[in-house]
């Protein structure tokens, strides 16, 4: 495959693919939200065009006729003939979801999902056959007097001045006063100055040939305007100083002119005026122009046909009474800014940082190294100290400095693993609306803190945790319509997703605002399947709490979605897995919030290292509560092998880690010895005794290749100052494998012999 | 060395454990290190002496006499771990001492006996004899895997 140049091609075109749909996503996220201004359904549409065009090169072509058909529903949305309203929009995120589909089959070369292709694509064609619906007139804002207006009929049409010409009895109206549509189709004569600036010339662009194409579409008369020519001792080649003005007698619309300039936007002055009369100036090219009007077909056209400001960018170089409306919007930035001023906000985004793609594997690679270089440095740190240097010496001092960078070269290198969780908020988003269409809902997903960075492993590691508790909120946690109606509340349901980095971790939240956890019915459920005594007293949050036993499941119904014996257990299991925990707070009639806290990355973790029958070992530095010395009084023994200790007010299980790990034989003697007092998630508390303690420092989280034997109690490993290896305990495993039945390595020990 | 080389000839390391001559093909060989401390893996099968320090990698050792039914002996300073490549994984091998790099022609390798009960025949795929000495040829994949059956 690698070897085939085309085949790399192709791999970029789907990694391409992957950006466009995100931005896609994005685009439809924003219009979602009620952004329904050009430049967002522009970038709506010119991602699936896109995805279109680079499918056609390599003949994928499920891919290009599903495109090509999204596409031209996008279009019409692009040229206003057609209005987003909430089941249009459904209907475009399941195209996109489908889109994103098609991809990747087509990647993977997987069959195609034939159907779900030709029920898309018959919802998309509804919208093409369908006349746009009333309310259209009901968003509109912008004032506008009743006027003579291009009427189009044919929706299906995808040339606008094909439309037209379907259409002459425009020309039988009489002509307004000073209002042009722009796709009027009678030979319009236009005056166009185009003044290129220094960065045309600089990307290659040649002014002959924009003229030459303008030729083309009509009759044009072209004026050279050589009057800011300096003398020749003046001159700078690198600066032009001509400009054209072209009388162009066309057929042609201004969009049809504004296309021949698409590519040189911003790069010249533009300035195109219908008639003869004195051009509009024209700055900003922004935006690709959208040169259609709010077309309404007349069987709708109420009284006032109003004009949406939206399809118009604002500087768009119209003719007369709209330059008012631009006018207004120009000259009072202040007032509109914080309600339409929205053309700046896309602007923003082609400036996009420039970002080089790099093969995660030169990544691992790096951070490995940088592992060994904090190893390395902590090894050279280290000598010179034994070798009795002074610490004011250059060397040591030189030391330092390396010892900083290193810290710093750690740090950036970390950085470059860190990835928004953008990405996996937007998987999210498909989430909901597939499970709410599953259960029949209508859930709206609120997504905040999407630029939140996370290490790229977590990301990853995080999909199917938030995936399953995204469908347990929309399947259990909000109520049903009625319900909700009942209740008080809006019909459609709401789950907030927010992610933060708060105190050195990232925290992510999943939020209903569904009616809580029932709790007399988790517990007794807890209770039915013996999970609890019958009798037991517990508070609210020890309720809640019991979400997360193995086993239990609160949908009385287990419908499509949930409740297949996978519950929140996985889930807590798989964020403590990452270093993570997961608390839940309920309020009744109000929600549920899960709120997962995890480690910013987990290359490097801070830890205690401890000495256990001549092995050194790290513990998790967060885990450890406090450290004991043990007196042999305070020992007590619950039954042989099982001792507690008391702590304050109550008594601890006490675990001999050496023993535990099966080291050595059970400590009979605990005097002296040293305990580390441990927390875990579930708040029940540990001690274990070590030998002694020897440091508290950072260190670099070597994974234990899972092809190997997985060892219980045991997270990773770590490489220490002196180029040995440290086991990373995880004390829990080691309790809950402790707890009923001990194991001891001489169980193993025919294990040798089965191969 | 004793035999001379050919066109098809396997190389072989050969080695070691508890006054017995084994050997592995070469190709396999990634690198031979002196023997360091490896913090053992709690629970782990007594021939899984522990896991080191490969270069930033944590590298799984496994006692090849252990594995191999041999009698257990005490590690000294001469031992050496073999680390080999098997697919993608790495692993260490202790052994006594290496010995020597020789070529072999496929002719000079014969068969095990059918020892069905010998729980080291599963991995010992050839034997050769090289200055009369008798020398066991391992099979790196069933010496290795019986790891992942562990694990799994």
């Amino acid at each position: 495959m690698t070897t085939d140049p085309m085949a790399e091609i192709r791999a970029s075109f789907f990694i391409e693919c992957e950006e466009l749909l995100e931005a896609l996503q994005d685009g439809l996220q924003m219009m979602d939200e009620g952004e329904d201004d050009p430049e967002t359904i522009n970038i709506v549409f010119r991602a699936v065009h896109s995805i279109k065009g680079g499918a056609g090169a390599f003949g994928l072509e499920a891919l290009v006729r599903f495109a090509h058909r999204y596409e031209t529903v996008l279009d019409e949305v692009r040229a206003g003939r057609l209005l987003v309203d909430p089941d249009a929009l459904k209907v475009f995120f399941q195209a996109a979801d489908h889109l994103s589909d098609l991809v990747r089959i087509s990647r993977d070369e997987a069959p195609l999902p034939e159907e779900e292709t030709v029920q898309l694509l018959e919802a998309l064609d509804a919208f093409l056959g369908d006349t746009p619906p009333e309310e259209e007139a009901a968003e509109e804002d912008i004032d506008f007097q009743p006027m003579g207006l291009a009427l189009d009929l044919d929706l299906n049409g995808d040339d606008v001045s094909e439309d037209s010409d379907a259409f002459p009895s425009l020309d039988d109206l009489p002509p307004p006063p000073d209002f042009n549509t722009e796709n009027d189709s009678a030979s319009e004569t236009y005056t166009i100055v185009f003044t290129p600036k220094a960065e045309l010339f600089e990307t290659g662009n040649e002014p002959s040939l924009l003229l030459r194409n303008l030729g083309d579409l009509g009759e044009a008369q072209v004026v050279c305007d050589a009057s800011e020519l300096p003398d020749l001792a003046d001159l700078t080649p690198e600066l032009p100083h001509l400009s054209w003005t072209i009388n162009l007698a066309t057929d042609a619309d201004e969009g049809e002119i504004r296309s021949i300039f698409e590519f040189v936007e911003g790069l010249c002055t533009l300035e195109i005026a219908a008639g003869n009369g004195p051009a509009h100036a024209d700055q900003n090219h922004s935006d690709i122009p959208h040169n259609l009007p709010e077309i309404t077909p007349p069987e709708t056209l109420g009284p006032p046909p109003e004009s949406r400001s939206a399809p118009f960018p604002a500087p768009q170089s119209a003719p007369a009474s709209l330059a008012y409306e631009q006018q207004t919007e120009e000259t009072t930035p202040a007032e509109r800014a914080p309600v339409k001023d929205k053309s700046a906000k896309p602007a923003a985004a082609p400036a996009a940082k420039s970002v080089v793609r790099v093969d995660l594997d030169r990544i691992e690679r790096l951070v490995n190294l940088v592992g060994e270089l904090v190893i390395n440095q902590a090894m050279l740190s280290q000598s010179p100290e034994q070798s009795g240097i002074s610490p004011h010496s250059d060397a040591m001092s030189g030391l330092e400095e390396f010892q900083r960078l290193t810290r710093d070269i750690q740090d950036s290198v970390m950085m470059i693993r860190a990835q928004p969780v953008k990405s996996l908020f937007q998987r999210m988003s498909r989430i909901v609306r597939e499970a709410s269409a599953a259960v029949g809902m209508d859930v709206r997903l609120q997504i905040f803190g999407e630029a939140t960075e996370v290490d790229k492993t977590v990301i990853e590691r995080l999909a199917d945790p938030l995936t399953h508790m995204i469908r347990n909120a929309v399947d259990h946690g909000l109520e049903s319509r009625d319900d909700r109606i009942a209740a008080g509340k809006e019909p459609q349901g709401r789950v907030n997703l927010t992610a933060a980095h708060r105190s050195g971790r990232v925290v992510i939240e999943i939020a209903d605002d569904g009616a809580g956890i029932n709790r007399p019915k988790v517990l007794q459920i807890a209770i039915d399947k013996g999970l609890i005594a019958p009798d037991a007293n517990l508070s609210d949050s020890e309720i809640d709490n019991l979400l997360f036993l193995p086993g239990f499941s609160t949908a009385s119904v287990v419908s499509d979605l949930s409740g297949r014996g996978v519950g929140m257990d996985v889930v807590r299991t798989a964020i403590q897995a990452l270093g993570g925990r997961i608390t839940i707070t309920s309020e009744p009639e109000k929600g549920t919030t899960f709120s997962i806290s995890l480690p910013l990355t987990l290359a490097v973790l801070d830890g205690m290292v401890v000495e256990v029958a001549g092995e050194t070992l790290v513990l998790p530095l967060n885990l450890v509560v406090e450290t004991l010395t043990l007196e042999n009084e305070g020992v007590k023994m619950l039954r042989p092998g099982h001792n507690v200790i008391e702590v304050r007010s109550g008594f601890t299980p006490l675990f001999d880690l050496g023993h535990a790990l099966g080291y050595r034989e059970p400590v009979t003697d605990f005097e002296g010895s040293v305990a580390l007092l441990t927390a875990q998630e579930d708040e029940s508390r540990a001690a274990l005794v070590i030998d002694n303690i020897q440091d508290q420092r950072q260190v670099v989280i070597k994974g234990l290749d899972d092809s190997f034997h997985r060892a219980p109690g045991i997270a990773a490993a770590t490489i220490l100052g002196d180029g040995q290896i440290a086991l990373i305990l995880d004390p829990s495993d080691i309790i809950a494998n402790a707890g009923p039945m001990p194991r001891t390595s001489p169980a193993y020990s025919s294990e040798g012999l089965s191969a | 060395m004793s035999t001379q080389t050919g066109p098809d000839s396997i190389e072989l390391l050969t080695f070691r454990i508890a006054e017995q001559e084994y050997a592995l093909d070469i190709l396999s060989v990634r690198e031979i290190r002196g023997w360091t401390h490896a913090p053992p893996l709690p629970h782990a099968p007594h021939y899984m002496k522990g896991v080191i320090n490969l270069r930033g990698t944590v590298l799984p050792v496994m006692d090849l006499s252990a594995r191999l039914g041999l009698p257990k002996r005490e590690q000294n300073a001469r031992n050496v771990i073999i680390v080999v490549k098997l697919e993608e994984t790495m692993t260490g091998l202790l052994v006594d001492a290496v010995s020597d790099i020789v070529a072999m022609s496929p002719e000079d390798m014969q068969p095990p006996p059918e020892l069905s009960s010998d729980i080291a025949e599963a991995v010992v795929s050839a034997l050769t004899l090289i200055d009369e000495r008798m020398i066991r040829v391992l099979d790196l994949a069933s010496t290795i895997n019986v790891l992942e059956g562990v694990a799994a």
